[in-house]
């Protein structure tokens, strides 16, 4: 009993390393999500996983047999660029002057905010001013008719 | 009848008359001559019959089959069918000019009736300028660009229509997007005016209201129509593809919007002068981008139809618009100092001062995207492509906060939001919009991104709700009955509840993007006669081919008969039409609608005797959304430019 | 209130004028012509069965230059524009060290063999069914051709169809060229 077991397991240790060296079973999500990154030639404004054309139906089909042969993801990639040049790939690689793309939208909008913010400061900064050069000017409320507004916007919400 | 040269007789005519009326009425209101203003009113009328009698034989030219006119032998052939003859006349590109003319003529025309007895200290600068614009477009039409060309030898029979653009959508399409893009002419010529005149106040904004609605309703109908035809033609079962040409309509529409938003502060607080007069210039600069861009052939594109010199004359006349009216807003800098002023940070211009931030940030996103490619080529010489990754990874943060913003805005005091102010308003929609989203998280959805969307939708609806609850409530309670106190408050602040529905609108469509884009689901098979294959509770099983002779092409139909499992629930019949003038054959969607989710049927590979077919299922979610947002848009659009009812005293 | 010189406001319009010109330079670039980057480089091996029944081996044909054609039934008409020329480019130089081969792609086994006989090609033609040798030579469209030397490298690539000119002027400076 104990021999058929020991038997068994080597036989599953053994198997394990061989089952992954034959035809890998390809995770479809996998090979979309490579395809997603990938501009279909034919098609130019979709990606090879959305465009319809046989060309795409094609590099679909290479993407899995390379998948299926072992490459990473990274290396399906490279190799479509090799082939096709920087351009098939949907968004520039986030290297040397190409990080400009991804940076400057985001630099934008953070200088907006700084713009934002200055100018929503410099707003309160007058109103602030212009209250303490004429406090007088609007005659504040009593205390009696503040807790009457009060009541009667509480009353409102029941 | 000579159609080419009367054509071409009457384009010339109306360029004069254009650029006639232009100076006139420019001089008339310098030097104050009415006589010269009347002229160039009777010049604006030309114009608009010129180039209605020009559309109108183009028409007749189409109908009759006329091939001397080149643009109608290349854009139609005797199988095209009557309503695709007719609408072809915006098929391409030197049609697509004569009805953008076409639709400013009108504009200006209705300017010129509505306003001549009103405003006359703009009224001449707003001819002026419409009437410039016009006669760029007529200038295109005279020499890059000539839609009445004659063509010789008279061919018999015309090259045939793109296929792709026999379609419904494709007639409503451009209609809607030219008059979006045409309709910000008239608040631009307002602004103009202003800048000219000097009365930089908010009558320019307050006379314009209507029209940049009107014109910012078009644009969204037109982005979405096109999404439809997208969707329902193209066979990829997307609707939105980040390509050069949609991005650059969706600019416009971007700034626009922010436009929308920003004006409302103009109006109240006097403030942001200066920013709305840059933004209506930046918003017509980029529709005349947009159309750069489709026309010049700079940047590669499924849609772009270029030719030729037109590019060169479309960026010409941009130079002049951008620096000439950015020039004259310098020039009136000193009038334009901002007097804002504000009491705290969380007010409801804070709040509009970030929706145009984050407004402004997605157009200019979605600018540098676009124009990238050309960058590095520039000075790099390398070619870089920038696509669908970039644009959503950078735009969806920004369009989440832009939800967040469309809550909190319209129930923020102005000028200084209190404590109890922020309780009353905030705290049931926000918990609303936790417990909503906390609630799809136990039920199974991953992504944190359709998440807080949605928690964001809830938390939006949450407020409006409770908003307009509250203000109904108080009617009322003051004695109006039901109808009253909804429908009659509705009317009464029509362009608050206007907004809201437009919101609601906007919220639908949300929706309806997060939710295709997280539970869409598709498969491909090769199936023998009677095999099915299953997606998602559905059972699709290939019948039959049929081969048919059509007007104009050969077209190969699949029958497809669905069932979910226990009843057949309909019949499909995608297909493959091969038109002779197209190297490779055309895909016929066809689709059942639902709407929380979409069959969607390809017709990829068969074989020839129909004993087999390769089909791609797709089960497109909550895709059905966008067009209801689009509904909803309409009617929000309607009770927003309803007559005032508010009579003071 | 702000001491801003008057010169300042200017930069407002001036601003534009980069964008402006940045568009203008677009005239000068066309957005379709992407060059290969296999130009200069080792052609991709490929072996493929022709549409007469042998093998043929790119490895095989060290030495020769060597002229790839892709091509498709469906092509129309630039496929059927040059056709002519290349039969009548490999009656000229068969026996001068050229080998031409046409690669069909995404296309059907009748319609191909109909192409074939209607231009009465008497050069190998392959088939490439899952498109593996045309991404291998990132092809994107048809008709597109390649001019191989001695050595195995890339060293043109013709999209659209070919004239005699522009055979001629390629496969002269190709065989001139010592393996």
């Amino acid at each position: 009993m104990r021999r058929a077991a020991l038997v068994l397991l080597s036989c599953l240790a053994l198997g394990w390393p061989l089952a992954a060296l034959g035809a890998a079973p390809v995770d479809e999500d996998q090979v979309r999500d490579i395809a997603a990154q990938l501009r279909c030639v034919v098609c130019q404004s979709l990606s090879v996983a959305d465009s319809p054309s046989e060309t795409a139906n094609q590099m679909r089909g290479i993407i899995r047999e390379r998948l299926a042969a072992g490459d990473t993801p990274e290396q399906v990639k490279a190799y479509f660029v090799d082939k096709y040049g920087l351009w098939i790939l949907l968004a520039p690689p986030r290297q040397g002057f190409n990080w400009l793309v991804w940076v400057v939208p985001f630099a934008g909008l953070g200088l907006g905010l700084v713009v934002v913010a200055f100018v929503i400061r410099r707003w309160t900064r007058r109103s602030q001013m212009a209250r303490r050069l004429a406090p007088s000017a609007e005659p504040g409320i009593d205390e009696a008719t503040r807790q009457r507004i009060n009541r009667e916007l509480a009353e409102l919400d029941t | 009848m000579p159609i080419p040269e009367i054509g071409y007789g009457a384009t010339v005519t109306a360029l004069v008359l254009a650029l006639y009326g232009s100076f006139a009425a420019a001089v008339g209101a310098w030097t104050g001559r009415p006589g010269l203003g009347r002229s160039s009113e009777r010049a604006a009328i030309g114009v608009w019959v010129l180039i209605t009698c020009g559309m109108l034989l183009m028409v007749y030219a189409f109908l009759t089959f006329d091939f001397s006119v080149r643009y109608v032998a290349n854009n139609t052939n005797r199988g095209t069918p009557f309503y695709y003859r007719i609408t072809a006349l915006w098929g391409a590109l030197e049609g697509s000019i004569i009805l953008w003319a076409w639709m400013l003529s009108l504009y200006t025309l209705i300017v010129v009736v509505q306003y001549r007895r009103r405003h006359s200290v703009f009224y001449p600068w707003v001819v002026a300028v419409l009437l410039g614009v016009l006669a760029f477009f007529l200038l295109v039409m005279t020499i890059p660009a000539p839609p009445f060309q004659r063509l010789a030898p008279v061919p018999p029979d015309g090259r045939g229509l793109n296929p792709l653009l026999e379609d419904s959508g494709m007639i409503t399409h451009p209609l809607a997007l030219y008059l979006g893009f045409t309709g910000f002419t008239v608040p631009f010529a307002f602004a103009i005016a202003a800048l000219v005149t000097g009365r930089i106040g908010d009558e320019w904004i307050t006379i314009t209201r209507r029209w940049t609605i009107v014109a910012w309703y078009f644009l969204s109908l037109g982005l979405l129509i096109g999404g439809w035809w997208s969707y329902h033609v193209l066979g990829w079962g997307g609707y939105w593809a980040w390509d050069p040409v949609e991005n650059a309509a969706f600019m416009p529409w971007l700034t626009g919007t922010a436009l929308l938003h920003s004006v409302m502060v103009q109006e109240r607080r006097r403030m942001l002068k200066l920013w709305n007069l840059g933004l209506i210039i930046l918003t017509f600069g980029l529709t005349l981008f947009g159309t750069f861009l489709t026309r010049s052939g700079i940047i590669g594109s499924v849609h772009a139809f270029t030719q030729g010199a037109v590019g060169q004359f479309f960026l010409g006349f941009l130079a002049v618009v951008l620096l000439g009216s950015f020039s004259l807003l310098a020039w009136r800098l000193e009038q334009l100092r901002a007097q804002g002023e504000l009491d705290s940070v969380l007010s409801r211009e804070s709040a509009f001062l970030l929706n145009n931030l984050f407004l402004v940030a997605a157009a200019f996103t979605v600018f540098f995207g676009t124009v990238f490619p050309l960058l590095s080529e520039a000075l790099r010489g390398v070619k870089v492509s920038v696509g669908a990754p970039f644009f959503n990874l950078v735009n969806i943060p920004i369009f989440l906060g832009l939800l967040l913003l469309m809550g909190v805005g319209p129930l923020i005091a102005w000028r200084r939001a209190s404590a109890e102010n922020l309780k009353r308003n905030f705290v049931k929609p926000v918990l609303a919009g936790i417990v909503a989203a906390a609630l799809l998280r136990l039920g199974g959805v991953g992504n944190v991104l359709v998440l807080t969307c949605m928690g964001l939708v809830v938390f939006v609806t949450g407020t409006m709700v409770l908003d307009f609850w509250r203000a109904a409530r108080a009617r009322r309670r003051s004695g109006d009955g039901w109808r009253a106190a909804t429908v009659g408050l509705l009317m009464r602040q029509n362009r608050r509840y206007g907004g809201f529905i437009v919101h609601l609108g906007v919220l639908v469509i949300a929706l309806g993007v997060a939710g295709s884009q997280a539970w869409s689901v598709q498969t491909e098979a090769t199936l023998e006669r009677g095999q099915a294959v299953e997606l998602a509770g559905y059972k699709v099983r290939f019948d039959t081919l049929r081969a048919s002779e059509e007007s104009n092409h050969f077209k190969v139909t699949g029958t497809f008969t669905v069932s979910n499992g226990q009843e057949a629930l309909t019949r499909l019949y995608p297909a493959k039409k091969f038109y002779p003038q197209e190297q490779t054959p055309i895909a016929y969607v066809d689709y059942r609608l639902g709407v929380l989710e979409d069959l969607y049927l390809v017709l990829g590979d068969f074989g020839r005797d129909g004993s087999y077919a390769t089909v791609k299922v797709q089960v497109n979610r909550m895709v059905s959304w966008l067009w209801l947002g689009g509904l909803v848009l309409t009617l929000g659009t309607l009770v927003a430019i309803l007559p005032d009812r508010r009579r003071v005293g | 209130m702000s001491a801003r010189p008057r010169w300042f406001r200017w930069a407002i319009p001036l601003a534009a004028v980069p964008v402006l010109l940045l568009l203008a330079y677009g005239f000068r670039t066309n957005p379709r012509d992407i060059p290969s980057p296999l130009i200069g480089r080792p052609a991709a091996p490929f072996a493929l069965e022709t549409f007469d029944g042998p093998r043929i081996a790119l490895e095989e044909l060290r030495g020769r230059v060597v002229v790839v054609n892709f091509w498709a039934s469906w092509c129309y008409p630039a496929c059927y524009e040059e056709a002519p020329a290349l039969e009548r480019g490999w009656q000229t130089y068969k026996d001068r060290g050229l080998v031409m081969v046409g690669i069909n792609v995404q296309d059907k086994d009748e319609p191909a063999r109909r192409f074939l006989a209607q231009f009465g090609h008497t050069f190998p033609n392959a088939r490439d069914p899952a498109g593996r040798v045309s991404v291998d030579f990132g092809v994107y469209g048809v008709p597109e051709t390649f001019f191989i030397d001695r050595a195995g490298r890339v060293r043109y690539k013709h999209v659209g169809a070919v004239t005699d000119a522009v055979l001629k002027r390629h496969v002269d400076t190709l065989l001139a060229e010592r393996g």
